[in-house]
């Protein structure tokens, strides 16, 4: 099959690449630009795990093709920690507040919380809930994934984080 | 001493240890999108292999034509089950004593059964193939009904067990009949029901659902035809388990075959069994001298790799007016699809459903199971539960309530009336249990104060009557439910998987500067063993956890485990462990006295090393044990410092627990909203209070999907009606309750650190609380018992069947 020249930005560094119209973005990502922390859980656009920041918003690259791609600016889970390496605030608050069992959905889940923290930097629990409702996880049931967005929510904002009561 | 020497209890916290918090290794890289799973596995040269799949639940396969997809590009080979014959892998062994097609053979017996495997250079071009390969078939009357498969008139599906009227587990009834167990005393339980003063009957069905990690099943098969080597990375939450089935059906040597298990995005009983995928993929690298993955779409996952329940159990109490039970009579009719794949332990063809009884002391009780084939997929594996367990506590969880209502008693008292006593265990149940610990009034009284149980139902009491003054259209339910759960499978006597003892298994090494590795035969799919695991291992011998990496999932490095199901890792693996560290801690000791110039007896273990009795100040730290362990051991002693162990544990643990849902519902609508959940788990001795916390959390979630939506559905001709995300119940944040935890502790009095495992108790147990909830809502219009799931749908239909929406 033909294949289309493709250009964009990823994580900040910009990438290229042939592609096959039918190649879904997920598939460029990971196979040809080996960036294999984003993961793919269902094919049809429910569960998330896919889920890629592209030019500002949080997109399932699971159902998008690499040609729709092109030109953009893309930032996936492997673009998300602190330039000098360390984990960033949402990463740290996953892990503080255990936000993550399998780790399978959790890619998707931070770059989706990444984007919902920078279109509402404090969100309520209410909130929360609706903003990651495009993401599954199995694992958790949510609840300390709701803290770990709050914990960070907090640290970006450069207040004390306050666990709210069981 | 002076202000710089730590405290103990400073000393106590730098090693994290058991019943610390602490906070997971593995989240360093997962948070990086640094995992390593299955499918970021990529070796030179590797193919792909995919599925041609049966749009028939059952036909006759008449031809199929691979011509045109041996001419699409990319595509390299098309495999059947004619290929697999002359390897004599056509057909494959189930863990269940069955046999299952690899590829159709002749026939196809459920819809999206795999026909044939296409082989090809990507994911694309093996899409291609796919599309390309012709099947013609001739179709077969579908048997759907389980209810309806031993009828006279049924067609046969298995015509490979034609005439044979016994199987592996005793006397075939029908050609569509897999087994009958029956467990327990029917003239004594006979005689009960005649004498009762009170009895309710009801058919209780637990349906079909499926486990559904995030990550569905898939493999990187590579066969090395120089060293003849076989080395699968593949989603296994038994690695052992898999290499030592496949030498024995592909005849391969054990000792070639490297099985590896990644990290896993979630089991949850899903990953334990042997699937064609695996066959196939390891089949066609034999074939085309290539590395060859296998990568499950998520319809597929739905569809064809393991459904789980599908469970019909008539349940009879016999009790007196008091409500005191004095019978327990289950029949279970158990829809295994078209072969019987359960992940069992061999001899148990219906789990441990012989837990029934619950946490009720019965005098006696009675248990058939029949297992039928039907066109579905095969399966039956454990969904999050030990075997058949979630099934067992649903039906009395279930039953009680029903006896309740019909006594015009409270639920919570009529459980508190019939609780096994603390002073009763070790309690002797009479379907054959020895139940090891437990102290149910206790947990429950806690629950019922915690809650404020009392007004909650006198609140109900005054929205009922609100109700009908027609002040409202909503409606209150209080679940309870108070499980048993039998996990830890389990001891040699009465466990084994195709012939295996189901122990398991540590190795830990230490090396010289204080740090080591523990390899362990269990293998996490996210419950965080290399943070766990280390817990214990530093509150054994002293070494802080930071400094124990450990590793599962490699078969040539681990030593043998049966894997990680059933609750099985803490209770079995768990206990290997702690047993290989104190072999450590015993050989430290002698190193200790050597070095300290003193009798091993005048020494004392202390939080992280070796001090003489008396002498508080002549101290050895384990760390530089550990050091002396390589240069400087006592005479005749070997150097270094290592230890394996394999645990047979000598009974199963019995964790259990007790939940409380309110819910309100809208008959209008049939809406529900959870307005509370309350989990009180006790799981023994806690290692990671986060963890288990955890762990609660996302059983309950898994619970809470199943009772209330989660279902996988067939329509009456055998199509099956929920195979993507879009149809099966996958609960998001914004559905998902909060939930609130509590805990009491009864250590199991025979496991080395009195843990008994934790991750299925919130499936198990919570199930039964929501459902218990919605029919505790609908009982006072009538209703004695509504199955499950509980969609707005259903509960709209019970309002209207009840008379109560117009």
């Amino acid at each position: 099959m033909a294949k289309t020249h493709v250009t964009m930005k990823v994580n900040g560094a910009e990438v290229e690449g042939l592609v096959e119209p039918r190649t879904l973005l997920v598939h460029f990502i990971r196979e040809n630009l080996q960036l294999t922390g984003t993961h793919i859980g269902c094919e049809t656009t429910h569960c998330g795990a896919c889920t890629v920041d592209i030019d500002g918003m949080s997109v399932k690259s699971c159902t998008m093709f690499a040609v729709q791609a092109d030109g953009s600016d893309i930032i996936t889970v492997e673009g998300i920690a602190n330039a000098d390496g360390t984990l960033s605030a949402l990463q740290e608050g996953f892990r503080m507040m255990h936000g993550l069992q399998c780790g399978f959905c959790t890619p998707g889940m931070i770059v989706r919380a990444h984007r919902l923290l920078k279109e509402n930097p404090s969100p309520s629990e209410p909130e929360i809930r609706m903003g990651i409702s495009g993401n599954i996880c199995r694992c958790t049931g949510y609840q300390n994934i709701v803290k770990a967005i709050q914990y960070a929510s907090a640290k970006i904002n450069g207040v004390e984080f306050q666990e709210a009561a069981e | 001493m002076n202000d710089l020497t730590p405290t103990r209890e400073q000393r106590t916290a730098a090693l994290e240890g058991m019943g610390c918090k602490r906070k997971r290794v593995e989240d360093i890289r997962f948070t990086q999108g640094r995992g390593n799973y299955v499918d970021d596995v990529k070796l030179p040269g590797m193919l792909h292999g995919d599925f041609v799949r049966s749009p028939h639940p059952h036909a006759r396969v008449k031809r199929i034509d691979d011509s045109a997809a041996l001419k699409v590009p990319g595509v390299l080979a098309v495999i059947t089950a004619e290929t697999l014959k002359t390897v004599n892998l056509a057909w494959m062994p189930t863990l269940a004593g069955d046999v299952q097609m690899v590829l159709a053979d002749g026939k196809v017996l459920f819809q999206n059964q795999e026909v044939a495997f296409v082989v090809a250079t990507d994911r694309y071009a093996a899409d291609d193939g796919i599309n390309a390969v012709i099947v013609e078939y001739e179709p077969l009357p579908p048997l759907v009904d389980p209810f309806k498969a031993m009828n006279a008139d049924a067609p046969v599906l298995r015509e490979d067990l034609v005439g044979k009227m016994s199987g592996a587990h005793g006397p075939r009834k029908h050609d569509n009949h897999i087994f009958e167990w029956t467990v327990g005393d029917k003239d004594l339980t006979d005689a009960a029901f005649r004498k009762a003063e009170v009895t309710i009957k009801e058919m209780i069905s637990y349906h079909r659902t499926h486990p559904s990690p995030l990550e569905t099943c898939q493999c990187v098969c590579s066969f090395d035809k120089i060293k003849g080597e076989l080395t699968i990375y593949g989603t296994f939450q038994a690695p052992h388990v898999i290499r030592t089935v496949v030498s024995l059906i592909a005849k391969l040597p054990e000792h070639k075959i490297h099985v590896i298990a990644p990290d896993i995005g979630g089991g949850f009983g899903n990953k334990v069994g042997a699937y064609p995928g695996y066959i196939c993929a390891a089949v066609a690298s034999i074939v085309t001298g290539k590395p060859v993955k296998w990568v499950e779409d998520r319809i597929e996952n739905l569809t064809a790799t393991s459904f789980a329940r599908d469970y019909h159990m008539t349940t009879e109490v016999a009790a007196t007016k008091e409500g005191k039970v004095t019978g327990l009579r289950v029949h279970v009719l158990a829809d295994h699809g078209a072969f019987d794949a359960c992940a069992d332990p061999s001899k148990w063809p219906a789990g441990f459903f012989n837990i029934v009884t619950g946490s009720y002391d019965f005098p006696t009780a009675h248990l058939a199971v029949d297992g039928v084939y039907t066109n579905k997929a095969p399966g039956g594996v454990a969904y999050r539960c030990s075997f058949r367990v979630t099934e067992a506590a649903y039906c009395i969880e279930r039953a009680m309530d029903i006896l309740a209502q019909k006594l015009n008693m409270d639920p919570a008292e009529l459980r508190l009336k019939n609780f096994i006593k603390a002073e009763q265990f070790p309690y002797h149940s009479a379907l054959g249990w020895e139940y090891d610990s437990g102290d149910y009034h206790t947990a429950m009284r806690k629950m019922m104060e915690t809650t404020g149980y009392a007004a909650l139902r006198k609140e109900q009491a005054e929205r009922r009557a609100a109700f009908a003054r027609g002040e409202t259209r909503d409606i209150m339910g209080l679940g309870i439910s108070f499980f048993t759960e039998i996990v830890g499978a389990g001891p040699s006597k009465n466990c084994d998987i195709l012939g295996i003892a189901m122990f398991d298994s540590c190795e830990i090494r230490m090396h010289p500067t204080g740090a080591g590795i523990a390899r362990v035969g269990s293998k996490s799919q996210g419950q965080g063993h290399e943070t766990t695991w280390a817990q214990i291992i530093a509150t054994e011998i002293g070494i802080p956890a930071d400094n124990i990496m450990v590793e599962e999932g490699n078969t040539d490095t681990a030593p043998y485990g049966l894997g990680t199901y059933g609750s099985r890792s803490t209770p079995v693996a768990g206990a290997a462990i702690a047993m290989a560290a104190r072999k450590i801690k015993a050989k430290a000791q002698m190193i200790a006295a050597y070095k300290l110039e003193v009798h091993e007896d005048d020494l004392e273990f202390d939080i992280d090393g070796f001090r003489v009795r008396g002498l508080p100040e002549k101290f050895m730290s384990m760390k530089d044990i550990c050091w002396a362990a390589y240069n400087s051991v006592p005479p005749g002693m070997e150097p270094g410092l290592e230890a394996v162990s394999y645990y047979d544990p000598p009974n199963m643990t019995y964790p259990f627990g007790a939940y409380l849902c309110v819910m309100d519902i809208d008959v209008d609508t049939g809406v529900y909203k959870v307005r509370r959940f309350y989990a009180l788990d006790d799981c023994g001795t806690r290692i990671n209070p986060m963890i288990i916390e955890g762990q609660v959390h996302g059983g309950l979630t898994e619970a809470f999907a199943i009772a209330m939506g989660q279902e996988i559905r067939y329509d009456e001709v055998g199509n099956v009606v929920t195979g993507s995300f879009m149809d099966f119940f996958m609960p998001t944040a914004v559905e998902t309750p909060h939930w609130e935890t509590d805990f009491t502790v009864t250590p199991s009095p025979h496991h080395p650190i009195g843990a008994k495992g934790v991750g299925e108790s919130p499936n198990v147990g919570g199930v039964p609380a929501f459902s218990n909830a919605v029919n505790d809502a609908f009982s006072f219009l009538g209703s004695t018992h509504i199955q499950m799931p509980h969609d707005f749908w259903r509960n709209w239909k019970a309002a209207k069947d009840l008379g109560a929406v117009a």
